[in-house]
């Protein structure tokens, strides 16, 4: 168990290494959410006067998305590392190494779910400074676990294409996955103002509960009844992409 | 070299579609993108100081494309960017072909992929119950501004990959492309944007790429649109021509 978590904690540790060994490819991963959320408002800001919006404004609206979207950057950038790994035979060695498999996983999992912290937090410094409202410690503390939640999950889905390409050039097909999984979602109006068709996909997509969770800090206050169908849609979510993963990692070694 | 460009810029192609699941991108981003801009901010039209469309995707559809190029335009850096990490790039530089035609070929493929593009936009668009206002003429204005613009991205995009050398540092500008069409006029008309996009957006010849593409779209074609347009595109073709070119040299001279 213990030279498990050695296993694990040596593999997180390699993943942040490389925001500071390879700044130039990790910093548009860190920027990008909040590129992302302060674009989206500085276009579609007017949005938020279109009858029925409410009284949110539309940069408080948006941010939880931006958060989301971390989770989606960084769970690529996972799969993207773990393709060059691949490519360069890194992995291959790694692999050579008496560690269970599960363990290599989940040391790269883990690492996705920390590094979307450093986008979470910059974009959270810059929402604050441009005057979005502060969710409450407890509205930010469950969006950050559902965040970091969301980061595994993408970190699991990246890492199966990964394994089953083994090439970076499979990274757009890594960051689609998070684009659908967060977008198709009320990311940028409520549910009653979508079009009908992309309120159905926003229904049965378990990433709006998730949204949900994550927005309910900024827009009103947390509740347990917003809050427990997120944390249940990211355990599901976990284990099916987990799965997948898995599944992906015996197929490589096998 | 006529011959060396097409048979590097068939080359380029034939890599595409040897591996489609990467070329596709181009066009799935864009099109998610607009099917989550339609299909969440619909009701926007309604807005005071909207033009008059016969619908947000008709409006949409122009943003979409001016994407979809820019990402071609990353497309194509990744593919020089894997060519020098491969090594296919070093063999080239040692066979007796003009250099030049190494930048040429790539932008050929870059140009027509950019074809492909246009087609398969306006396709979607009226597939989805758009209307090409500006019926054929139109389409061919489309066109060509987006064929000139995709050579221009594409040039912009192996200037990148051949200073950068490295596949994943491309893939890192992609954040970019968002940032240069946020501060655009290309998803939502100038009128309603707000700062500080509203004034970048005059400066940026973005907003005016993506303005000649939507004008035949949305209306008759008239002059002065298409023509910044294609003003905008051709000047983004030649800056990033020159860059790429100049980029080149700086490889070779580390070769």
């Amino acid at each position: 168990m213990g030279t498990n978590l050695a296993v694990v904690v040596a593999l997180v540790r390699r993943a942040l290494n490389e925001i500071t060994r390879v700044p130039g490819a990790a910093i548009p991963g860190v920027l990008a959410p909040t590129i992302f959320v302060v674009g989206l408002t500085s276009v579609f800001g007017q949005a938020d006067r279109v009858v029925g919006f409410g009284e949110v404004d539309f940069r408080t609206f948006v941010v939880p998305v931006g958060f989301l979207q971390a989770a989606g950057f960084t769970g690529a950038a996972t799969g993207v590392n773990l393709a060059r790994d691949i490519e360069q035979g890194w992995f291959d060695r790694l692999l050579l190494c008496p560690a269970p498999r599960l363990t290599v996983l989940t040391g790269l999992v883990a690492s996705a779910a920390l590094r979307c912290l450093l986008p979470v937090a910059f974009l959270f410094l810059v929402a604050m400074a441009i005057g979005v409202d502060f969710p409450g410690v407890d509205g930010l503390l469950v969006a950050l676990v559902l965040v970091m939640g969301l980061a595994s999950v993408f970190a699991c889905f990246a890492v199966a294409l990964a394994l089953r390409f083994r090439t970076q050039q499979a990274a757009p097909l890594m960051q689609m996955g998070s684009f659908v999984g967060v977008l198709f979602t009320p990311a940028y109006a409520p549910k009653d103002l979508l079009a009908g068709w992309l309120e159905v996909l926003a229904t049965v997509n378990p990433v709006t509960l998730v949204l949900t969770g994550a927005r309910q800090g900024f827009v009103g206050g947390v509740t347990w009844g917003d809050t427990w169908p997120a944390l249940l849609a990211i355990v599901g979510l976990v284990l099916a992409f987990g799965a997948l993963a898995t599944r992906g990692l015996r197929r490589y070694s096998g | 070299m006529t011959r060396v460009v097409l048979a590097l810029a068939r080359r380029a192609i034939r890599a595409n579609l040897r591996k489609p699941q990467f070329l596709a991108p181009l066009l799935i981003f864009p099109t998610l993108f607009l099917a989550v801009n339609v299909g969440g901010l619909t009701s926007t039209t309604s807005l005071q100081g909207f033009p008059e469309v016969r619908g947000f995707l008709d409006f949409q559809l122009a943003g979409a494309l001016t994407q979809s190029l820019l990402l071609g335009g990353v497309s194509t850096g990744i593919a020089s960017a894997l060519e020098i990490e491969g090594g296919f790039f070093d063999r080239l530089v040692a066979s007796p072909i003009p250099r030049v035609a190494i930048v040429l070929g790539r932008l050929v493929a870059a140009g027509l992929v950019a074809g492909v593009q246009v087609l398969f936009f306006l396709a979607l668009g009226l597939a989805f119950g758009a209307e090409i206002a500006g019926g054929v003429p139109g389409v061919l204005v489309v066109l060509v501004i987006g064929i000139v613009a995709g050579v221009g991205f594409g040039a912009l995009g192996q200037a990148i990959g051949l200073r950068a050398r490295n596949a994943s540092t491309v893939q890192g500008i992609f954040p970019l492309v968002l940032v240069i069409l946020f501060v655009s006029s290309a998803f939502f008309p100038r009128a309603l944007l707000s700062p500080p996009s509203d004034t970048i957006s005059r400066f940026n010849p973005l907003s005016y790429l993506a303005d000649g593409l939507r004008d035949p779209i949305i209306s008759e074609v008239s002059w002065t649109p298409v023509l910044e347009g294609l003003a905008a595109a051709t000047g983004i073709a030649v800056v990033a021509m020159g860059l790429s070119v100049l980029a080149l040299r700086g490889r070779l001279r580390d070769a």
